[in-house]
């Protein structure tokens, strides 16, 4: 336990990704394969399940401390985050510490916690602090309430895990792969992770990306001749790679994170087509048109148990690329050469299996000067798409992002101008700052009589630490009164509020549901009466579809 | 029988600062005053245009090099009692930085203590904090909550110096963030020069000088400016003050392993919050057991809080039996100079 909470304070600690890559790997070849697994768990979201609740944790923390329950959650407001505060307020351990591992901490202290009385509970968590030092309780807090948050992804867990490795040909996409799915934190399966790349276990990896690199307007005529480029639309959905090798289909998305067990469909999909089949593309919510990004979020979410409801959000793989074709890579090849091979296997796909539900190609916009492209650009917002995209035809398929051959030419956000009206505490490191906001619009022209502000919005990004610190400290100054975590504020500041799109809705109060709002800029510039009003946001809205 | 009738406070706010009736003077007033009582030069407690100040002698060069060498200022002495008016007027070590002193006051048989800002702890660069016996007495609340509990400062010390040693070892220049006044030459006095160069801001620069004027011991350092940052990079200790982040000078360091020392440090999201790359928990004001303690020895009943988290820790001792209250004052409870 004390060496894991070694890596927790070294990973907590640090942000630059080389020292928590070279504290990952120590820490991997200090500790015996139990210990190692269960941080393979615990850092990719696999931990146990909560075993006391906040509340018993802070009626045990005052009874250890005096400390009365009320303060105890005064200082849980300040610090943010329920584990560290009562870590913080605990006094000194009274004894030495005892040194149970980490998987003798987890597998003979948090998880026999569930199914004890609450007094038990509340006992083994006062045994357990008075033998640990601070840090200590903090990740025990952590083992049994969650909320891991040390900026540690899988990725970075399977790169540490690679270098541990013996073998060369474990990379971190081979250990990934092991890694995705169902996976139990035993000695032998953490041998297993690191064991030697065995070929039967099939390229089931995608390619690294190709990734688009974002245009200007003006940049976009000086691409040179319009015909040696194809425009597709950008669809707004989650970049993926459909693979089918030897009868194992996958899906893949550009975070090199399986998602195969979010969209079956789309998997039974990829099974159809013959092995050695790398597909590239966006996997989109979609009905006769793309949906909002929103609803393929709510899948995303769901995972695996719930597939049942998955035909509530119906998906598409929506491809514009084939990266392999009867096993043959063909990334060197030109993209003009990769469409036809696409079309020709689409075709005979079709053949065989009739018109796929699932799947959609993503069609060329045809155009002949770029001013033409302009136009189409502009109907993005009424297709739900998010701009256009730009491919040079002779373009192989790069990795990484590259610039020159593939370009996002998105449209640009909508803006209004608008009133920071109520602030509340941010969370993680934001949790001592006022840094989530709501914002209002006027109901009228604000010069007419009892014109007033209606909250339309929330943000809570787009602004620098500096301009942060700013406006809240101006917050403090005005703050005029009290709901709940919110604090009201006397309206002053205007800010340009960006967003991607609006559509309506009745769950909100000004009858308008915004996408990705954000903070484009603090209008110091402006007084409150130059706001924008409900109107103007109003006119903004699409036409509705019948 | 009708309860008698409640004595007027000896001190209290008036939108000048907090003003003792009795002796015609505020205490660190943030409005200008005819007669101004320092506790501390920190620039939330000592500001300009008072006609008069009053402060401990260590303070005075500080003032002096702060609110301009015109200002009218008396220097005293710690426990040598002195008439203001119809009050008689003390002050005694606070413990904060060099010269920071509480203002003891008594009138009318009644004696208040307003600490200024204080701690506990031991700091090599100023006289400890004294108790002083009241009926009231006046405590800041920087760090009014118990989660705020200080390690030992000879541990973070060592830390410190570990922190500089690895650094060097990497080749990187250690950048560590301090207040001009107070925090800068504390740290200062808990460096390990026999590792490697010291820098210092001309702002910490300056006060250092003072410091080393009025006899306290400091390791030996230079002045941090453009023409020696050459000689800097790789291994010294420069000392900046947190307005001073993003600095040209800074950048021609090369590699660099930032930190901040500061009761803050103690969250994570407080260490979070700038990215440093280490923060350590060394702070210039009581903790919780600090202020307890504090008020303990002190004996008081009567308990005036402000600067901090004053209501939870005012609804507190009315819980443990005092009779606290609040006090309203415009002292700055945040990150700002000289508040950690």
């Amino acid at each position: 336990m004390r060496r894991f909470s070694q890596l927790y304070r070294e990973l907590d600690g640090s942000t630059r990704t080389s020292e928590k890559h070279a504290a990952l790997v120590r820490y991997f070849r200090e500790v015996d394969d139990e210990d190692g697994a269960w941080a393979v768990a615990l850092f990719t979201g696999r931990r146990p399940k909560r075993g006391v609740p906040h509340r018993l944790m802070r009626e045990a923390a005052s009874e250890v401390t005096g400390v009365p329950e009320w303060l105890i959650r005064v200082c849980q407001e300040s610090v943010g985050d329920n584990s560290e505060t009562i870590a913080l307020l605990l006094p000194p351990p009274a004894h030495e510490p005892d040194e149970l591992s980490l998987a003798q901490m987890i597998e003979s202290v948090v998880m026999p916690l569930r199914t004890m009385p609450d007094h038990e509970k509340t006992d083994v968590l006062k045994r357990r602090w008075a033998s640990m030092p601070e840090d200590e309780r903090y990740v025990l807090h952590k083992l049994i309430a969650g909320g891991m948050r040390v900026g540690v992804q899988q990725r970075s867990i399977a790169r540490a895990l690679s270098e541990v490795a013996s073998d060369e040909s474990v990379d971190a996409a081979v250990i990934e792969h092991r890694l995705s799915g169902v996976w139990s934190p035993t000695a032998a399966a953490f041998g297993a992770l690191l064991a030697a790349y065995d070929d039967s276990e099939a390229g089931a990896r995608p390619y690294p990306f190709f990734l688009a690199s974002p245009i200007e307007d003006d940049a976009v005529e000086s691409l040179g001749a319009p015909d040696e480029w194809i425009a597709e639309r950008k669809w707004d959905g989650v970049r993926a790679q459909l693979i089918h090798r030897e009868g194992l289909t996958t899906l893949w998305s550009r975070g090199d994170e399986p998602m195969t067990d979010a969209f079956p469909e789309l998997v039974q999909l990829g099974s159809l087509f013959p092995a050695g089949t790398v597909l590239d593309g966006e996997v989109l919510a979609y009905d006769e048109r793309p949906l909002p990004f929103t609803s393929l979020q709510k899948r995303i979410l769901r995972k695996q148990k719930e597939v049942m409801l998955f035909d509530d959000v119906p998906v598409v793989f929506m491809v514009y690329d084939l990266l392999e074709h009867e096993h043959t890579d063909l990334r060197a090849r030109p993209l003009r050469q990769r469409l036809e091979l696409l079309d020709e296997l689409l075709h005979a796909f079709e053949q065989r299996h009739g018109t796929p539900r699932h799947l959609r190609r993503s069609l060329v916009v045809p155009f002949d000067g770029w001013d033409q492209l302009t136009h189409e650009r502009a109907r993005s917002r009424a297709m739900n798409v998010e701009g256009l995209m730009l491919k040079r035809l002779e373009s192989p398929y790069r990795t990484g992002r590259v610039r020159g051959d593939w370009w996002k030419w998105k449209v640009e956000p909508y803006t209004i101008d608008a009133v920071l009206v109520y602030a509340q505490l941010g969370s993680g490191k934001r949790a001592t700052r006022f840094t989530d906001y709501t914002f209002a619009l006027w109901d009228r022209d604000p010069g007419q009589d009892g014109a007033e502000l209606l909250p339309f919005a929330k943000a809570y990004s787009g602004l620098s630490n500096r301009e942060i610190e700013a406006v809240d400290a101006k917050i403090r100054a005005s703050i005029v009164g009290k709901k709940g975590p919110v604090r009201v504020v006397e309206p002053t500041m205007v800010f340009e509020i960006a967003f991607e799109g609006l559509q309506r809705s009745d769950r909100h109060k000004a009858g308008i549901a915004l996408r990705f709002p954000r903070m484009a800029r603090w209008r110091t510039d402006k007084a409150i009466g130059q706001a924008d009003t409900l109107g103007t946001l109003e006119a903004l809205l699409p036409e509705e579809r019948v | 029988m009708k309860p008698a009738a409640p004595r007027p406070a000896l001190l209290r706010t008036d939108g000048i600062g907090l003003r003792c009736e009795a002796g015609g003077f505020h205490v660190d007033p943030w409005k200008p005053s005819p007669c101004a009582v320092i506790t501390h030069a920190h620039a939330d407690h000592a500001r300009r245009g008072s006609h008069r100040y009053i402060a401990h002698h260590d303070s005075v060069p500080i003032l002096r090099h702060r609110l301009g060498q015109d200002i009218v200022i008396e220097g005293r002495g710690y426990d040598e009692p002195f008439a203001m008016g119809e009050a008689t007027v003390s002050l005694h070590p606070a413990g904060h930085v060099l010269g920071s002193a509480q203002v003891r006051v008594e009138a009318g048989g009644e004696v208040w203590v307003v600490s200024g800002d204080y701690k506990r702890d031991h700091d090599p660069t100023c006289r400890a904090f004294a108790p002083v016996a009241c009926d009231v007495f006046i405590t800041e609340c920087t760090f009014g909550l118990p989660i705020y509990r200080w390690p030992e400062p000879r541990v973070v010390a060592d830390e410190l110096n570990a922190w500089w040693r690895d650094m060097r070892a990497q080749q990187r220049t250690c950048v560590l963030y301090a207040y001009s006044l107070g925090k800068a030459q504390r740290l200062l006095a808990h460096l390990d020069p026999s590792i490697g160069p010291i820098a210092l801001h001309p702002a910490i620069d300056d006060i250092t000088t003072l410091y080393r004027a009025a006899g306290v011991a400091l390791p030996e350092s230079v002045r941090f400016v453009k023409e020696i940052v050459k000689d800097l990079r790789g291994g010294a200790m420069v000392l900046i003050p947190p307005s001073a982040a993003g600095a040209e000078a800074l950048a021609a360091l090369g590699p660099v392993s930032d930190a901040s020392a500061s009761g803050w440090m103690r969250t994570r999201a407080s260490r979070r919050w700038r990215s440093y790359d280490r923060g350590f928990v060394m702070s210039d004001h009581a903790d919780w057991p600090g202020l307890l303690r504090t008020i303990e020895e002190i004996g008081a009943k009567r308990i005036g809080v402000t600067h901090g988290t004053v209501k939870p820790f005012v609804r507190y001792l009315n819980e443990k039996g005092y009779d606290a209250f609040p006090i309203d004052t415009a002292y700055n409870a945040d990150e700002t100079e000289g508040a950690a």
